[in-house]
Protein backbone atom coordinates (compact mmCIF):
# COMPACT_ATOMS: atom_id res chain seq x y z
CA UNK A 1 0.00 0.00 0.00
CA UNK A 2 1.36 3.43 -0.91
CA UNK A 3 1.88 5.92 1.87
CA UNK A 4 -0.96 8.41 2.13
CA UNK A 5 -0.58 12.14 2.60
CA UNK A 6 -2.86 15.09 3.00
CA UNK A 7 -2.45 18.86 3.18
CA UNK A 8 -3.22 20.80 6.35
CA UNK A 9 -3.93 24.51 5.98
CA UNK A 10 -3.52 25.51 9.64
CA UNK A 11 -6.39 25.74 12.10
CA UNK A 12 -4.77 28.28 14.43
CA UNK A 13 -5.87 30.99 12.01
CA UNK A 14 -9.56 30.18 12.34
CA UNK A 15 -9.75 31.57 15.88
CA UNK A 16 -8.05 34.66 14.57
CA UNK A 17 -10.47 34.75 11.63
CA UNK A 18 -13.43 34.85 14.03
CA UNK A 19 -11.75 37.60 16.05
CA UNK A 20 -11.11 39.52 12.82
CA UNK A 21 -14.79 39.22 11.90
CA UNK A 22 -15.84 40.63 15.28
CA UNK A 23 -13.27 43.41 14.91
CA UNK A 24 -14.64 44.25 11.45
CA UNK A 25 -18.18 44.48 12.86
CA UNK A 26 -16.94 46.72 15.68
CA UNK A 27 -15.13 48.93 13.17
CA UNK A 28 -18.25 49.21 11.03
CA UNK A 29 -20.17 50.58 14.02
CA UNK A 30 -17.44 53.13 14.79
CA UNK A 31 -19.24 56.27 13.45
CA UNK A 32 -22.09 55.55 15.88
CA UNK A 33 -19.99 55.98 19.01
CA UNK A 34 -16.95 58.16 18.24
CA UNK A 35 -16.69 61.73 16.91
CA UNK A 36 -16.22 62.54 13.24
CA UNK A 37 -12.49 63.33 13.63
CA UNK A 38 -11.73 59.80 14.80
CA UNK A 39 -13.95 58.33 12.09
CA UNK A 40 -12.10 60.32 9.45
CA UNK A 41 -8.74 59.07 10.75
CA UNK A 42 -10.02 55.47 10.82
CA UNK A 43 -11.25 55.86 7.24
CA UNK A 44 -7.86 57.14 6.14
CA UNK A 45 -6.18 54.20 7.87
CA UNK A 46 -8.56 51.81 6.10
CA UNK A 47 -7.68 53.04 2.62
CA UNK A 48 -4.00 53.16 3.49
CA UNK A 49 -4.29 49.53 4.59
CA UNK A 50 -5.61 48.76 1.10
CA UNK A 51 -2.75 50.67 -0.58
CA UNK A 52 -0.15 49.00 1.64
CA UNK A 53 -1.49 45.48 1.01
CA UNK A 54 -1.59 46.16 -2.72
CA UNK A 55 1.95 47.49 -2.89
CA UNK A 56 3.13 44.55 -0.79
CA UNK A 57 1.47 42.09 -3.18
CA UNK A 58 3.20 43.80 -6.08
CA UNK A 59 6.67 44.34 -4.61
CA UNK A 60 6.81 41.76 -1.83
CA UNK A 61 5.45 38.83 -3.83
CA UNK A 62 5.54 39.47 -7.57
CA UNK A 63 8.94 41.20 -7.25
CA UNK A 64 7.58 44.27 -9.06
CA UNK A 65 9.13 47.07 -6.99
CA UNK A 66 7.10 49.93 -8.38
CA UNK A 67 7.55 53.52 -7.21
CA UNK A 68 4.86 54.65 -9.61
CA UNK A 69 1.65 53.39 -8.01
CA UNK A 70 0.58 57.02 -7.56
CA UNK A 71 -0.16 56.84 -11.31
CA UNK A 72 -3.12 54.56 -10.59
CA UNK A 73 -4.31 56.56 -7.57
CA UNK A 74 -4.32 59.69 -9.77
CA UNK A 75 -5.83 58.00 -12.82
CA UNK A 76 -8.53 56.43 -10.63
CA UNK A 77 -9.23 59.83 -9.06
CA UNK A 78 -9.47 61.61 -12.42
CA UNK A 79 -11.56 58.78 -13.89
CA UNK A 80 -14.03 59.23 -11.04
CA UNK A 81 -14.25 62.99 -11.63
CA UNK A 82 -14.91 62.44 -15.34
CA UNK A 83 -17.45 59.69 -14.69
CA UNK A 84 -19.37 61.71 -12.09
CA UNK A 85 -18.87 65.21 -13.48
CA UNK A 86 -19.18 64.74 -17.23
CA UNK A 87 -20.99 61.43 -17.63
CA UNK A 88 -23.40 61.68 -14.70
CA UNK A 89 -22.56 58.28 -13.19
CA UNK A 90 -23.56 57.81 -9.53
CA UNK A 91 -20.45 58.48 -7.38
CA UNK A 92 -20.52 55.13 -5.59
CA UNK A 93 -20.89 53.22 -8.86
CA UNK A 94 -18.06 55.33 -10.28
CA UNK A 95 -15.58 53.90 -7.71
CA UNK A 96 -15.29 50.41 -9.28
CA UNK A 97 -15.49 51.96 -12.75
CA UNK A 98 -12.51 54.18 -11.85
CA UNK A 99 -10.69 50.94 -10.98
CA UNK A 100 -11.63 49.47 -14.35
CA UNK A 101 -10.26 52.56 -16.12
CA UNK A 102 -6.97 52.27 -14.21
CA UNK A 103 -6.74 48.55 -15.02
CA UNK A 104 -7.38 49.22 -18.72
CA UNK A 105 -4.52 51.74 -18.80
CA UNK A 106 -2.25 49.47 -16.74
CA UNK A 107 -2.14 46.84 -19.48
CA UNK A 108 -0.28 48.90 -22.14
CA UNK A 109 1.85 50.45 -19.36
CA UNK A 110 2.80 46.96 -18.15
CA UNK A 111 3.88 45.89 -21.61
CA UNK A 112 6.37 48.80 -21.59
CA UNK A 113 7.68 48.69 -18.01
CA UNK A 114 7.85 44.86 -17.90
CA UNK A 115 10.76 45.13 -20.33
CA UNK A 116 12.74 46.65 -17.47
CA UNK A 117 14.23 44.80 -14.49
CA UNK A 118 14.99 45.68 -10.88
CA UNK A 119 16.05 49.27 -10.31
CA UNK A 120 15.28 50.18 -13.92
CA UNK A 121 11.73 48.91 -13.45
CA UNK A 122 11.38 51.09 -10.34
CA UNK A 123 12.59 54.19 -12.17
CA UNK A 124 10.49 53.30 -15.23
CA UNK A 125 7.27 53.12 -13.21
CA UNK A 126 8.11 56.47 -11.61
CA UNK A 127 8.65 58.03 -15.06
CA UNK A 128 5.29 56.66 -16.24
CA UNK A 129 3.58 58.24 -13.23
CA UNK A 130 5.28 61.59 -13.94
CA UNK A 131 4.16 61.38 -17.57
CA UNK A 132 0.56 60.76 -16.48
CA UNK A 133 0.72 63.81 -14.20
CA UNK A 134 2.24 66.04 -16.91
CA UNK A 135 -0.23 64.92 -19.59
CA UNK A 136 -3.24 65.53 -17.35
CA UNK A 137 -1.92 68.96 -16.38
CA UNK A 138 -1.98 69.81 -20.12
CA UNK A 139 -5.67 68.97 -20.53
CA UNK A 140 -7.92 72.03 -19.97
CA UNK A 141 -11.03 69.81 -19.92
CA UNK A 142 -9.70 68.15 -16.74
CA UNK A 143 -8.85 71.46 -15.12
CA UNK A 144 -5.25 71.67 -16.31
CA UNK A 145 -2.59 72.35 -13.71
CA UNK A 146 -4.98 73.70 -11.08
CA UNK A 147 -7.35 70.72 -11.11
CA UNK A 148 -11.09 70.62 -10.50
CA UNK A 149 -13.73 70.19 -7.82
CA UNK A 150 -16.81 68.00 -7.72
CA UNK A 151 -20.03 69.94 -8.32
CA UNK A 152 -22.54 70.40 -5.53
CA UNK A 153 -25.01 68.18 -7.39
CA UNK A 154 -22.56 65.26 -7.40
CA UNK A 155 -21.82 65.74 -3.70
CA UNK A 156 -25.54 65.78 -2.89
CA UNK A 157 -26.03 62.58 -4.93
CA UNK A 158 -23.98 60.71 -2.30
CA UNK A 159 -26.11 61.97 0.61
CA UNK A 160 -27.83 65.23 1.39
CA UNK A 161 -26.41 65.75 4.86
CA UNK A 162 -22.75 66.12 5.68
CA UNK A 163 -22.84 63.69 8.62
CA UNK A 164 -24.40 60.92 6.55
CA UNK A 165 -21.92 61.60 3.78
CA UNK A 166 -18.98 61.25 6.15
CA UNK A 167 -20.42 57.96 7.42
CA UNK A 168 -20.79 56.64 3.86
CA UNK A 169 -17.23 57.67 3.05
CA UNK A 170 -15.99 55.87 6.13
CA UNK A 171 -17.89 52.68 5.33
CA UNK A 172 -16.63 52.77 1.75
CA UNK A 173 -13.04 53.13 2.98
CA UNK A 174 -13.50 50.33 5.50
CA UNK A 175 -15.08 48.12 2.83
CA UNK A 176 -12.19 48.88 0.47
CA UNK A 177 -9.59 48.05 3.14
CA UNK A 178 -11.28 44.79 4.11
CA UNK A 179 -12.06 43.79 0.52
CA UNK A 180 -8.42 44.27 -0.50
CA UNK A 181 -7.27 42.34 2.57
CA UNK A 182 -9.65 39.49 1.74
CA UNK A 183 -8.54 39.53 -1.90
CA UNK A 184 -4.83 39.41 -1.03
CA UNK A 185 -5.38 36.68 1.56
CA UNK A 186 -7.53 34.63 -0.82
CA UNK A 187 -5.06 35.09 -3.65
CA UNK A 188 -2.09 34.05 -1.52
CA UNK A 189 -3.89 30.93 -0.29
CA UNK A 190 -4.76 29.91 -3.84
CA UNK A 191 -2.54 28.27 -6.45
CA UNK A 192 -1.68 31.70 -7.83
CA UNK A 193 -0.40 32.56 -4.37
CA UNK A 194 1.81 29.50 -4.42
CA UNK A 195 3.31 30.70 -7.72
CA UNK A 196 3.65 34.28 -6.44
CA UNK A 197 5.42 33.14 -3.29
CA UNK A 198 7.79 31.05 -5.39
CA UNK A 199 8.49 34.05 -7.65
CA UNK A 200 9.18 36.13 -4.53
CA UNK A 201 11.84 33.64 -3.42
CA UNK A 202 13.47 32.83 -6.79
CA UNK A 203 12.24 33.82 -10.22
CA UNK A 204 14.56 31.57 -12.28
CA UNK A 205 13.73 28.56 -10.13
CA UNK A 206 9.98 29.21 -10.48
CA UNK A 207 10.35 29.21 -14.25
CA UNK A 208 12.33 25.99 -14.09
CA UNK A 209 9.46 24.22 -12.29
CA UNK A 210 6.82 25.34 -14.78
CA UNK A 211 5.52 28.65 -13.40
CA UNK A 212 4.56 31.15 -16.12
CA UNK A 213 6.20 34.09 -14.34
CA UNK A 214 5.29 36.69 -16.98
CA UNK A 215 1.58 35.88 -16.89
CA UNK A 216 1.48 35.65 -13.11
CA UNK A 217 3.20 39.02 -12.73
CA UNK A 218 1.06 40.67 -15.41
CA UNK A 219 -2.12 39.41 -13.75
CA UNK A 220 -0.92 40.73 -10.40
CA UNK A 221 0.03 44.10 -11.88
CA UNK A 222 -3.38 44.58 -13.52
CA UNK A 223 -5.37 43.40 -10.48
CA UNK A 224 -3.33 45.74 -8.26
CA UNK A 225 -3.89 48.60 -10.72
CA UNK A 226 -7.65 47.97 -10.63
CA UNK A 227 -7.77 48.05 -6.83
CA UNK A 228 -5.39 51.03 -6.57
CA UNK A 229 -7.49 52.94 -9.12
CA UNK A 230 -10.70 52.21 -7.22
CA UNK A 231 -9.09 53.32 -3.95
CA UNK A 232 -7.83 56.45 -5.74
CA UNK A 233 -11.40 57.19 -6.90
CA UNK A 234 -12.64 56.73 -3.35
CA UNK A 235 -9.93 58.97 -1.87
CA UNK A 236 -10.66 61.88 -4.19
CA UNK A 237 -14.41 61.46 -3.88
CA UNK A 238 -13.89 62.17 -0.17
CA UNK A 239 -11.54 65.08 -0.81
CA UNK A 240 -14.09 66.51 -3.32
CA UNK A 241 -11.17 68.07 -5.21
CA UNK A 242 -8.32 66.78 -7.36
CA UNK A 243 -5.26 68.36 -9.00
CA UNK A 244 -2.29 66.81 -10.83
CA UNK A 245 -0.07 67.46 -7.79
CA UNK A 246 -2.41 65.85 -5.25
CA UNK A 247 -3.59 63.02 -7.52
CA UNK A 248 -0.13 61.88 -8.56
CA UNK A 249 1.64 62.73 -5.29
CA UNK A 250 4.68 60.49 -4.97
CA UNK A 251 5.02 61.10 -1.24
CA UNK A 252 1.39 60.54 -0.23
CA UNK A 253 0.55 57.53 -2.39
CA UNK A 254 3.82 55.66 -2.75
CA UNK A 255 6.57 56.76 -0.34
CA UNK A 256 4.34 56.54 2.75
CA UNK A 257 2.99 53.20 1.56
CA UNK A 258 6.48 51.80 0.97
CA UNK A 259 7.44 53.03 4.47
CA UNK A 260 4.58 51.06 6.03
CA UNK A 261 5.36 47.86 4.16
CA UNK A 262 9.12 47.98 4.73
CA UNK A 263 8.87 48.78 8.45
CA UNK A 264 6.14 46.21 9.06
CA UNK A 265 7.69 43.42 7.00
CA UNK A 266 7.61 43.04 3.21
CA UNK A 267 6.32 39.78 1.77
CA UNK A 268 3.87 39.06 4.59
CA UNK A 269 0.20 40.00 5.08
CA UNK A 270 0.75 40.90 8.74
CA UNK A 271 3.66 43.29 8.03
CA UNK A 272 1.72 46.07 6.26
CA UNK A 273 -0.79 46.01 9.17
CA UNK A 274 1.94 46.66 11.73
CA UNK A 275 3.55 49.28 9.51
CA UNK A 276 0.21 51.05 9.11
CA UNK A 277 -0.17 51.49 12.87
CA UNK A 278 3.45 52.55 13.33
CA UNK A 279 3.18 55.16 10.59
CA UNK A 280 -0.02 56.67 11.95
CA UNK A 281 1.30 56.61 15.53
CA UNK A 282 4.46 58.46 14.42
CA UNK A 283 2.43 60.91 12.37
CA UNK A 284 0.17 61.78 15.32
CA UNK A 285 3.14 62.01 17.69
CA UNK A 286 5.22 64.22 15.42
CA UNK A 287 2.35 66.35 14.09
CA UNK A 288 3.63 69.46 15.89
CA UNK A 289 7.23 69.26 14.71
CA UNK A 290 6.80 70.25 11.07
CA UNK A 291 9.37 68.83 8.70
CA UNK A 292 11.13 66.95 11.52
CA UNK A 293 8.32 64.47 11.01
CA UNK A 294 9.64 63.52 7.56
CA UNK A 295 13.26 63.50 8.72
CA UNK A 296 12.47 61.07 11.54
CA UNK A 297 10.38 58.84 9.23
CA UNK A 298 13.33 58.76 6.84
CA UNK A 299 15.76 57.78 9.61
CA UNK A 300 13.44 55.00 10.80
CA UNK A 301 13.15 53.66 7.24
CA UNK A 302 16.94 53.72 6.74
CA UNK A 303 17.45 51.92 10.05
CA UNK A 304 15.08 49.12 9.04
CA UNK A 305 16.59 48.76 5.58
CA UNK A 306 20.06 48.39 7.11
CA UNK A 307 19.41 46.32 10.21
CA UNK A 308 16.01 44.66 9.91
CA UNK A 309 15.28 43.97 6.27
CA UNK A 310 12.43 41.61 7.08
CA UNK A 311 10.70 44.31 9.14
CA UNK A 312 9.09 43.95 12.53
CA UNK A 313 6.80 41.12 11.52
CA UNK A 314 9.72 39.27 9.94
CA UNK A 315 11.46 39.35 13.30
CA UNK A 316 8.35 38.29 15.22
CA UNK A 317 7.46 35.40 12.93
CA UNK A 318 11.06 34.13 12.83
CA UNK A 319 11.24 34.21 16.61
CA UNK A 320 7.84 32.86 17.53
CA UNK A 321 6.80 31.02 14.35
CA UNK A 322 3.59 33.01 14.38
CA UNK A 323 1.26 33.34 11.38
CA UNK A 324 -2.04 35.19 11.79
CA UNK A 325 -3.08 34.73 8.19
CA UNK A 326 -2.18 31.11 7.46
CA UNK A 327 -1.14 30.84 3.82
CA UNK A 328 1.15 27.87 4.35
CA UNK A 329 0.42 24.28 3.52
CA UNK A 330 1.64 21.50 5.80
CA UNK A 331 2.17 17.96 4.60
CA UNK A 332 0.66 15.42 6.96
CA UNK A 333 1.41 11.71 6.68
CA UNK A 334 -1.71 9.70 7.30
CA UNK A 335 -0.60 6.81 9.53
CA UNK A 336 -1.67 3.28 8.47
CA UNK A 337 -3.83 2.78 11.60
CA UNK A 338 -5.63 6.03 11.04
CA UNK A 339 -5.98 5.31 7.37
CA UNK A 340 -7.54 1.93 8.12
CA UNK A 341 -10.12 3.53 10.37
CA UNK A 342 -10.89 6.08 7.67
CA UNK A 343 -11.35 3.26 5.17
CA UNK A 344 -13.69 1.45 7.59
CA UNK A 345 -15.77 4.56 7.97
CA UNK A 346 -15.99 4.95 4.22
CA UNK A 347 -16.94 1.34 3.60
CA UNK A 348 -18.75 -0.22 6.60
CA UNK A 349 -19.24 -3.61 4.87
CA UNK A 350 -15.46 -3.98 4.62
CA UNK B 1 9.33 6.74 -30.17
CA UNK B 2 11.92 6.92 -32.91
CA UNK B 3 14.91 9.25 -32.58
CA UNK B 4 16.48 10.58 -29.39
CA UNK B 5 14.55 12.17 -26.52
CA UNK B 6 16.79 15.24 -26.50
CA UNK B 7 18.83 16.49 -29.42
CA UNK B 8 21.15 19.50 -29.65
CA UNK B 9 22.09 20.36 -33.22
CA UNK B 10 25.11 22.66 -33.65
CA UNK B 11 24.03 24.92 -30.76
CA UNK B 12 26.15 28.04 -30.22
CA UNK B 13 26.15 30.76 -27.59
CA UNK B 14 28.51 33.69 -27.34
CA UNK B 15 28.91 36.46 -24.78
CA UNK B 16 30.91 39.09 -26.63
CA UNK B 17 34.29 37.53 -27.41
CA UNK B 18 33.65 34.58 -25.08
CA UNK B 19 32.20 31.50 -26.75
CA UNK B 20 30.44 29.32 -24.17
CA UNK B 21 28.87 26.88 -26.62
CA UNK B 22 30.51 26.25 -29.96
CA UNK B 23 28.44 24.23 -32.46
CA UNK B 24 27.60 21.77 -29.72
CA UNK B 25 25.73 18.65 -30.82
CA UNK B 26 24.42 16.04 -28.45
CA UNK B 27 21.76 13.35 -28.26
CA UNK B 28 20.18 11.66 -25.26
CA UNK B 29 18.01 8.59 -25.74
CA UNK B 30 14.79 7.90 -23.85
CA UNK B 31 15.69 6.43 -20.46
CA UNK B 32 19.41 6.86 -21.07
CA UNK B 33 21.88 8.13 -18.46
CA UNK B 34 24.55 10.45 -19.83
CA UNK B 35 27.48 11.75 -17.81
CA UNK B 36 29.11 15.12 -18.52
CA UNK B 37 32.56 16.14 -17.35
CA UNK B 38 34.91 18.97 -18.18
CA UNK B 39 37.10 21.58 -16.51
CA UNK B 40 35.52 24.49 -14.63
CA UNK B 41 34.21 27.10 -17.04
CA UNK B 42 34.06 24.62 -19.92
CA UNK B 43 30.40 25.44 -20.58
CA UNK B 44 28.70 22.50 -18.87
CA UNK B 45 26.17 24.56 -16.91
CA UNK B 46 25.65 26.77 -19.97
CA UNK B 47 24.67 23.66 -21.88
CA UNK B 48 21.99 22.98 -19.23
CA UNK B 49 20.82 26.59 -19.41
CA UNK B 50 20.49 26.23 -23.18
CA UNK B 51 18.50 23.00 -22.80
CA UNK B 52 16.13 24.49 -20.19
CA UNK B 53 15.76 27.86 -21.93
CA UNK B 54 17.32 29.93 -19.13
CA UNK B 55 19.72 31.01 -21.87
CA UNK B 56 18.66 31.37 -25.52
CA UNK B 57 20.88 29.87 -28.20
CA UNK B 58 22.41 32.23 -30.80
CA UNK B 59 22.39 29.50 -33.42
CA UNK B 60 21.44 25.85 -33.79
CA UNK B 61 18.38 23.85 -32.80
CA UNK B 62 17.22 22.03 -29.68
CA UNK B 63 14.66 19.27 -30.06
CA UNK B 64 12.89 17.47 -27.25
CA UNK B 65 10.44 14.57 -27.46
CA UNK B 66 9.95 15.08 -31.18
CA UNK B 67 9.32 18.86 -31.03
CA UNK B 68 11.50 21.89 -31.63
CA UNK B 69 11.95 23.74 -28.30
CA UNK B 70 14.70 26.18 -29.40
CA UNK B 71 12.44 29.24 -28.96
CA UNK B 72 10.27 27.86 -26.15
CA UNK B 73 10.11 29.64 -22.75
CA UNK B 74 11.66 27.78 -19.77
CA UNK B 75 8.33 27.05 -18.02
CA UNK B 76 6.95 25.43 -21.18
CA UNK B 77 10.06 23.26 -21.57
CA UNK B 78 9.56 22.16 -17.98
CA UNK B 79 5.96 21.21 -18.69
CA UNK B 80 7.11 19.17 -21.70
CA UNK B 81 9.27 17.14 -19.34
CA UNK B 82 12.65 18.81 -18.81
CA UNK B 83 13.47 18.98 -15.09
CA UNK B 84 16.65 20.55 -13.74
CA UNK B 85 18.66 21.13 -10.59
CA UNK B 86 20.82 24.23 -10.22
CA UNK B 87 24.51 23.95 -9.38
CA UNK B 88 24.09 26.75 -6.85
CA UNK B 89 20.81 25.80 -5.12
CA UNK B 90 17.89 28.19 -5.70
CA UNK B 91 15.45 27.11 -2.98
CA UNK B 92 12.18 28.98 -2.40
CA UNK B 93 13.75 29.94 0.91
CA UNK B 94 10.74 31.13 2.88
CA UNK B 95 8.44 28.38 1.67
CA UNK B 96 8.52 25.00 3.36
CA UNK B 97 10.35 22.09 1.74
CA UNK B 98 7.00 20.50 0.90
CA UNK B 99 5.70 23.73 -0.66
CA UNK B 100 8.85 23.90 -2.80
CA UNK B 101 7.84 20.54 -4.27
CA UNK B 102 4.16 21.43 -4.43
CA UNK B 103 4.82 24.39 -6.76
CA UNK B 104 6.71 22.01 -9.04
CA UNK B 105 3.97 19.34 -8.96
CA UNK B 106 1.13 21.79 -9.59
CA UNK B 107 2.78 23.94 -12.26
CA UNK B 108 5.35 21.58 -13.76
CA UNK B 109 3.44 18.29 -13.70
CA UNK B 110 0.01 20.01 -13.93
CA UNK B 111 -1.43 17.98 -11.05
CA UNK B 112 -4.26 18.78 -8.66
CA UNK B 113 -3.40 19.76 -5.12
CA UNK B 114 -4.49 16.53 -3.43
CA UNK B 115 -2.81 14.34 -6.03
CA UNK B 116 0.31 16.49 -5.69
CA UNK B 117 0.47 15.97 -1.93
CA UNK B 118 0.78 12.21 -2.40
CA UNK B 119 3.33 12.56 -5.18
CA UNK B 120 5.44 15.10 -3.24
CA UNK B 121 5.32 12.90 -0.14
CA UNK B 122 6.76 10.00 -2.15
CA UNK B 123 9.51 12.20 -3.62
CA UNK B 124 10.39 13.45 -0.12
CA UNK B 125 10.69 9.84 1.05
CA UNK B 126 12.86 8.93 -1.95
CA UNK B 127 15.22 11.88 -1.45
CA UNK B 128 15.40 11.55 2.33
CA UNK B 129 13.82 14.92 3.06
CA UNK B 130 10.60 13.63 4.65
CA UNK B 131 11.62 14.73 8.16
CA UNK B 132 12.18 18.28 6.89
CA UNK B 133 8.90 18.54 4.94
CA UNK B 134 7.34 21.34 6.95
CA UNK B 135 10.29 23.57 7.75
CA UNK B 136 11.35 26.60 5.66
CA UNK B 137 13.76 25.61 2.89
CA UNK B 138 16.03 28.50 3.88
CA UNK B 139 16.98 26.67 7.09
CA UNK B 140 18.36 23.63 5.25
CA UNK B 141 22.09 22.89 5.15
CA UNK B 142 23.91 23.09 1.81
CA UNK B 143 23.74 19.32 1.33
CA UNK B 144 20.01 19.28 2.08
CA UNK B 145 19.53 22.15 -0.35
CA UNK B 146 21.18 20.08 -3.06
CA UNK B 147 18.82 17.23 -2.27
CA UNK B 148 15.94 19.70 -2.44
CA UNK B 149 17.09 20.72 -5.94
CA UNK B 150 16.82 17.07 -6.96
CA UNK B 151 13.48 16.58 -5.17
CA UNK B 152 11.91 19.69 -6.67
CA UNK B 153 13.00 18.71 -10.18
CA UNK B 154 11.54 15.24 -9.64
CA UNK B 155 8.22 16.70 -8.51
CA UNK B 156 7.76 18.13 -12.02
CA UNK B 157 7.68 14.47 -13.20
CA UNK B 158 10.38 14.96 -15.84
CA UNK B 159 11.12 12.65 -18.75
CA UNK B 160 14.62 14.13 -18.74
CA UNK B 161 16.37 15.11 -15.53
CA UNK B 162 19.35 17.48 -15.67
CA UNK B 163 21.55 17.20 -12.57
CA UNK B 164 24.22 19.86 -12.06
CA UNK B 165 26.89 18.81 -9.54
CA UNK B 166 24.53 17.62 -6.85
CA UNK B 167 27.25 15.35 -5.41
CA UNK B 168 29.79 18.03 -4.52
CA UNK B 169 30.89 18.00 -0.88
CA UNK B 170 29.29 14.67 0.01
CA UNK B 171 31.02 12.05 2.17
CA UNK B 172 31.70 8.61 0.70
CA UNK B 173 28.65 7.22 2.47
CA UNK B 174 26.39 10.04 1.29
CA UNK B 175 27.68 9.67 -2.26
CA UNK B 176 26.69 5.99 -2.24
CA UNK B 177 23.19 6.91 -1.04
CA UNK B 178 22.92 9.54 -3.81
CA UNK B 179 23.99 7.00 -6.44
CA UNK B 180 21.30 4.62 -5.17
CA UNK B 181 18.67 7.36 -5.43
CA UNK B 182 19.69 8.26 -8.97
CA UNK B 183 19.65 4.59 -9.97
CA UNK B 184 16.11 4.32 -8.62
CA UNK B 185 15.04 7.38 -10.64
CA UNK B 186 16.57 5.83 -13.74
CA UNK B 187 14.91 2.50 -13.10
CA UNK B 188 11.56 4.34 -13.15
CA UNK B 189 12.30 5.30 -16.78
CA UNK B 190 13.60 8.86 -16.46
CA UNK B 191 16.47 9.87 -18.73
CA UNK B 192 19.31 11.61 -16.91
CA UNK B 193 22.11 13.98 -17.86
CA UNK B 194 24.47 14.35 -14.91
CA UNK B 195 27.30 16.90 -14.63
CA UNK B 196 29.63 15.74 -11.87
CA UNK B 197 33.21 16.04 -10.72
CA UNK B 198 33.05 12.88 -8.60
CA UNK B 199 33.97 10.68 -11.51
CA UNK B 200 33.65 7.29 -9.81
CA UNK B 201 30.08 8.08 -8.72
CA UNK B 202 29.26 9.26 -12.22
CA UNK B 203 30.75 6.19 -13.86
CA UNK B 204 28.75 3.85 -11.63
CA UNK B 205 25.49 5.25 -13.06
CA UNK B 206 25.92 6.47 -16.63
CA UNK B 207 25.79 4.56 -19.91
CA UNK B 208 27.74 7.11 -21.86
CA UNK B 209 30.15 9.95 -21.12
CA UNK B 210 30.69 13.31 -22.81
CA UNK B 211 33.69 15.57 -22.18
CA UNK B 212 33.23 19.29 -22.80
CA UNK B 213 35.99 21.89 -23.09
CA UNK B 214 35.76 25.50 -24.31
CA UNK B 215 32.09 24.99 -25.14
CA UNK B 216 33.00 22.17 -27.51
CA UNK B 217 32.56 18.41 -27.32
CA UNK B 218 36.01 16.94 -26.78
CA UNK B 219 35.11 13.28 -26.53
CA UNK B 220 32.06 11.06 -26.32
CA UNK B 221 31.40 7.38 -25.87
CA UNK B 222 31.67 4.42 -23.53
CA UNK B 223 32.70 5.88 -20.13
CA UNK B 224 35.84 3.84 -19.43
CA UNK B 225 37.10 4.28 -22.99
CA UNK B 226 36.52 8.03 -22.87
CA UNK B 227 38.35 8.34 -19.55
CA UNK B 228 41.29 6.45 -21.05
CA UNK B 229 41.70 8.82 -24.02
CA UNK B 230 44.93 10.81 -23.74
CA UNK B 231 43.39 14.20 -24.67
CA UNK B 232 40.72 13.71 -21.99
CA UNK B 233 43.37 12.88 -19.41
CA UNK B 234 45.29 15.95 -20.45
CA UNK B 235 42.38 18.39 -20.31
CA UNK B 236 40.54 16.95 -17.36
CA UNK B 237 43.26 15.69 -15.07
CA UNK B 238 46.13 17.84 -16.25
CA UNK B 239 48.22 14.83 -17.27
CA UNK B 240 50.36 15.94 -20.22
CA UNK B 241 50.37 13.80 -23.32
CA UNK B 242 53.73 12.25 -24.05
Amino acid sequence: MRAAFRIDRGAAGRVFGLAALIAAAALASLPLWVDSGVTRLAGEMAYYLALAQLWNLLAGYAGLVSVGQQAYVGLGGYALFVLCGSLGVHPLLAIPLAGAAAAALSLPIALIVFRLRGAQFAVGTWVVAEICQLVIAQLPSLGGGSGQSLTAAVVRAIAAGRTTREMIFYWCSLAAGLAVLALVYGLLRSRIGLALTAIRDSEPASRSVGVDTFRTKLLTYVVVAFCTGAVGGLIFLQKLRISPDSGFGLQDWTVVVIFMVVIGGIGTIEGPFLGLFIYFALRQLLADYGSWYLIILGCVAVFFMLYARDGIWGWISARFGLQLFPVRRHLVRVTPARRASLDDAADPKG
Amino acid sequence: MTGPLLELVEVSKRYGALTVADRLSLAVGDGEALGVIGPNGAGKSTMFNLITGDVRADAGAIRFAGGDVTALAPHLRCRRGIGRSYQIPHPFAKMTVFENLLVAAIYGARRGERESAARCGEVLDLTGLAAKANIPAGTLTLLERKRLELARALATEPRLLLLDEIGGGLTEHETRALVETIRAIRAAGTAIVWIEHIVHALLSVVDRLVVINFGRKLAEGEPQAVMAEPRVREVYMGIPTQ
